[in-house]
């Protein structure tokens, strides 16, 4: 895994989704959006907002978009 | 402190309960049941002379110079192996007795050389005491008989020397090596007179015997048998302070003998609560780095990196960097500024840093190297008990009957704590031995060691961790195995059945899953229904649970386990992280992460925030801040351009080299704060001299919680202790922070951490070391938690799926590579590389099994190349049946090796904490150094010129 950095933080995104996932997608969603919240600089999940969706999983996708910008 | 011997009682410590009263030579003295009578007349001040007795190890009653008379009792019992009774009447100074003992003193001179004025053991002798004590005057059978004079001493190992003529055959060097070391690498050979201490090998000598120059035996000895080389010669120290070893997690207490400003040795300390007066290779003897002509003690800077060093005075040094700094805040904001905490480094001075980057550059860029050590034991633990912190204190070891390590291998990376887990395993005081399972791809040590043998090892695939323990778990709850009475009292019920429900599908069994972790499924239920019904079940873990990208999945897997096992809350039991560096978990407690503040307290909570705020006078940024990673990848973007890194090698220790190269070639201003120029540095501007842990105050806290004082025993070489550069380039910047002495910075830690409110130097000056907790509801601090509850109210069970690491084999890369460590080195080497430890490591080699090592027509020693995705290198093969077919094992000590070239910049998930532990590779016949190697080292070789000064005029 090498790339730019909007690589990297898609990559921990779905990481992170992917993780969470065995909660159930309503709740891996919120603990998703929590964990970026809680651990990320703000230029970070600015650049994760700017990413495109498509990258994203389905559940990296909702908790990205509930992140307030 | 001057210099004396610590007192020593002749056997241990009785444990038991019961009171025993007695009378020697008139006093009166009441001590534990099983108490010796030797250790009862020294406990109430008197003494019996001895020599083959020593309190570190059983009694032997062999010398025949204990001996006592008794009221009653016939004969002259030995007082070491004489077990005290109620209304014992004993008799240590009679006539017989000091006849008795002459002439066995008689016989023992008889064959011992007289050159005392010139021994090393001068003044320092219990042989020449001994003989002081019982009046010696006159051999009378002459010195020419059959004798052992003239031998030649054995040399070989660096640290010590074995003169055969010295010694008088005690066999306390055996038993210390069997009983405290449990390594058995010494024996008695031959009888009687023929009797000799022998190492056991061809050669018969110390190094290339099994011994690993723990110093137990040197320790143990009566006489300059077994005595340092450094005693030798420097002669007797002439004074003496305690402080706490640099090295490892483990935190043992040492005292530093002293000769002026001169260490000359380093011996473990009795009263020590970590080591209990053990000690290994390292923190014993490889403490000469701390003089070696590589250290760097001017500051020196330059304008770019491919210019040479320029030698310069602290101030310009701090100018500097305090104008670059400035100017780049000017210009890109607080947050292109961060720095690095050490978990070398004191919580005093790692507190310091942290609140420089916050308070100071105004970021909360701040991270540590335990980013890519045990990250995830912070998240994991936190989440599911509510502390980031193991549970236990080391001597809970003693109360286990089942020990499960997994991705630890303690008798290298803790091996005075895997010295006392030994006792436990060959069983101790009559109790029966505790069952050992081991979890790891590699047949650790442990796994089959003198008097030991795993009841069970599951030799897991790399990277299935969480697979195994989910499996575990399946096999502890289908077959009702589980402690639903305590999870029902202590943890969150709901939760418990989800977790249950879980794990108990059958895709989790051990059968459907052995094609994934290649453990068979038989041997992992054994191991599971052990670990569940085989009494107090206390779980060890390593690096080789943390560095995979579901390091934090598998802590929380392991806590699951010890929950649903009931196996929390007292002694025997319990979660342990085994830390890799000394301070790991205080630099993590010091809110070295860039989302936290001391005492693991979210940056987003106004109230702690505003604490901070209030005593530091400054705003702090509400947002958390970049990882290192992250901070690399800023870097390279533009948007990171300083760093200040005190007392980490990142170059060398974090994933992807190359990756950390680009990051720190990015930035304006790499300001690395180090003993040495280390790898990292090669990439700097500015190169602040720091200190050891010999030359400065504070405070460590080992992998138990154990908040240990560190004390200056010389100045510093470089002038200054590290927390006071860092005080230095604080106000270089504006912070007028005025801390006169580490005891200061530690009342502020107090003061605004709640876990440490009742922590002060004071304090540790009274009681030597307290575990955290200290406050209110623990004013004694908390050797084992969790007692009544968890910290977080109900534990909580989280249901940890396992997901395959994205990094897999395939047919260009098909062996999986794992990293470890050795005894002998320390994480990157920059220590220990530096001291005669390379006797025993010269080289990273590669560990491989004979079928992957014959497919490649490659035999023990040849050179290879090993190549994964990322990069490539080259070091020697090991060929060994230690490691699976399939994996191939190194260490990375070496910067040569530069092991991290080839690791992968895969992650944990929750934590970034780096997979080390799973890199797909192929490994080939190979002539020599990669490029990378050669260029490297060139590169290295042009970065680390310093200019020559101009001559005064």
């Amino acid at each position: 895994m090498s790339g730019s950095t909007q690589d990297h933080l898609v990559y921990m995104a779905n990481q992170i989704a992917r993780n969470f996932a065995v909660r159930g997608d309503d709740a891996a969603v919120a603990a998703t959006a929590d964990h970026i919240k809680l651990f990320w600089d703000p230029r970070m999940i600015a650049a994760i907002k700017g990413c495109e969706t498509a990258q994203l999983s389905p559940i990296a996708a909702q908790a990205v978009a509930r992140l307030q910008g | 402190m001057g210099y004396e011997r610590q007192p020593d009682f002749g056997t241990p410590l009785s444990k038991s309960d019961e009171q025993v009263s007695l009378t020697i030579d008139g006093r009166d003295v009441t001590v534990p049941a099983g108490t010796s009578v030797m250790r009862a007349a020294r406990e109430c001040g008197g003494d019996i002379p001895s020599l083959c007795a020593t309190d570190s190890v059983k009694a032997f009653g062999s010398c025949r110079m204990c001996l006592v008379e008794i009221d009653g009792r016939r004969g002259t019992p030995a007082s070491c192996t004489t077990p005290v009774e109620p209304g014992m009447v004993v008799h240590t100074q009679t006539d017989r007795l000091a006849k008795l003992r002459r002439g066995v003193m008689e016989l023992y001179i008889s064959d011992h050389p007289l050159d005392c004025l010139t021994c090393s053991a001068n003044n320092d002798c219990e042989l020449q005491d001994t003989a002081a004590e019982v009046g010696l005057r006159d051999v009378r059978y002459g010195y020419e008989g059959a004798n052992h004079l003239g031998t030649t001493p054995d040399l070989s190992n660096p640290y010590f020397l074995f003169a055969p003529d010295k010694c008088i055959v005690c066999s306390r060097c055996v038993r210390a090596c069997d009983e405290v070391q449990g390594t058995l690498a010494l024996t008695v050979d031959g009888r009687g007179f023929a009797s000799l201490i022998s190492a056991g090998t061809k050669e018969d000598d110390f190094l290339s015997s099994e011994c690993v120059s723990c110093g137990a035996c040197v320790q143990a000895c009566p006489t300059s048998a077994l005595m340092e080389k450094s005693v030798k010669q420097l002669g007797k120290p002439e004074r003496s302070v305690v402080t706490t070893c640099a090295y490892c997690g483990v935190g043992c207490t040492f005292r530093a003998e002293m000769k002026g400003n001169q260490l000359v040795r380093m011996v473990p300390w009795k009263d020590g609560k970590a080591n209990r007066g053990h000690s290994c290779v390292k923190g014993r003897f490889a403490w000469g780095y701390a003089n070696h002509q590589d250290r760097i003690t001017s500051p020196m800077i330059r304008d770019s990196i491919d210019q040479p060093w320029r030698e310069v005075s602290w101030d310009e040094a701090l100018a500097f960097a305090a104008g670059r700094i400035t100017a780049i805040k000017a210009q890109h904001g607080a947050r292109a500024l961060g720095g690095i905490t050490s978990s070398r480094c004191t919580n005093e001075e790692t507190f310091l840093v942290q609140k420089l980057v916050r308070g100071a550059f105004g970021s909360n860029n701040v991270d540590t190297c335990a980013r890519v050590c045990h990250s995830p034991t912070g998240y994991g633990l936190k989440t599911t008990f509510g502390t980031s912190a193991g549970t236990q204190d080391f001597d809970s070891v003693e109360h286990s009957d089942v020990i499960l390590v997994i991705g630890a291998n303690p008798t290298d990376g803790h091996p005075v704590f895997a010295s006392r887990m030994k006792r436990r395993l060959r069983g101790q005081d009559g109790k029966p031995p505790a069952k050992l399972i081991v979890i790891d791809p590699r047949r650790i040590d442990l796994v089959r060691s003198p008097h030991i043998e795993a009841a069970h090892h599951l030799p897991l695939q790399p990277g299935t961790n969480v697979a195994v323990l989910t499996a575990m778990a399946h096999v502890i709850v289908t077959e009702g195995l589980a402690d639903e009475e305590f999870v029902r009292a202590r943890c969150d019920w709901d939760e418990y059945q989800d977790w249950a429900r879980f794990v108990s599908d059958d895709s989790h069994s051990p059968e459907v899953l052995e094609p994934v972790t290649r453990v068979p499924a038989a041997e992992l239920r054994a191991a599971a229904r052990l670990f569940a019904t085989g009494g107090n079940g206390a779980i060890y873990y390593g690096l080789g649970v943390t560095e995979h990208s579901q390091g934090s999945s598998t802590v929380m897997a392991i806590a699951n386990l010890a929950m649903a096992t009931g196996n929390i809350g007292r002694p025997g039991v319990g979660v342990n992280p085994l830390r890799g560096q000394n301070n790991v978990q205080g630099a993590c407690d010091m809110g070295s992460f860039p989302h936290e503040l001391s005492g693991y307290r979210h940056i987003s909570d106004g109230e702690t925030r505003s604490l901070f705020e209030r005593d530091w006078g400054v705003a702090l940024d509400t947002e958390p801040g970049l990882r290192i990673n992250n901070m690399l990848d800023a870097a390279v973007d533009g948007t990171f351009k300083a760093i200040y890194i005190q007392g980490e090698d990142i170059l060398q220790s974090d994933p992807n080299t190359q990756h950390v190269a680009d990051g720190l070639r990015a930035m304006e201003c790499v300001i690395v704060h180090d003993l040495f120029l280390n790898e990292t540095a090669n990439y700097a501007h500015v190169f602040l001299p720091g200190s050891t842990f010999l030359e400065k105050d504070g405070t460590f806290t080992n992998a138990e919680r154990r908040i240990q004082p560190v004390r200056k025993v010389m100045e510093p070489a470089n002038g200054y202790a590290d927390w006071e550069v860092t005080q230095l380039l604080a106000n270089a910047i504006g912070a007028e922070w005025d801390y006169q002495h580490p005891s200061e910075i530690l009342d502020e830690i107090a003061r605004l951490t709640p876990s440490f409110a009742g922590v002060s130097w004071d304090m540790l000056e009274q009681r030597g070391s307290i575990q955290w907790p200290v406050n209110d509801q623990f004013p004694d601090g908390a050797p084992v938690m969790h007692v009544d509850g968890f910290a977080s109210g109900k534990g909580k069970f989280v249901v940890t799926e396992y997901v395959p690491t994205d990094e897999k084999t395939g047919p260009r890369f098909p062996l999986l590579l794992t990293t470890g460590r050795i005894l002998s080195h320390y994480n990157v080497g920059a220590q220990t590389r530096r001291t005669a430890n390379t006797a025993w490591h010269p080289e990273d080699l590669l560990e491989m099994h004979p079928v992957d090592a014959e497919n490649r027509g490659l035999k023990d020693g040849d050179w290879t190349r090993l190549a994964s995705r990322t990069g490539e290198t080259t070091l020697r093969v090991k060929v060994t049946d230690r490691v699976a077919p399939g994996v191939v094992y190194t260490t990375f000590h070496h910067p040569q090796t530069q092991a991290n070239v080839v690791t992968t910049d895969y992650s944990d998930w929750a934590t970034n904490c780096p997979e080390y532990k799973v890199t797909a590779v192929q490994v080939t016949p190979s002539n020599g150094p990669t490029d990378w190697q050669e260029d490297y080292e060139e590169f290295a070789e042009r970065s680390r010129r310093i200019a020559e000064q101009e001559p005064a005029e």
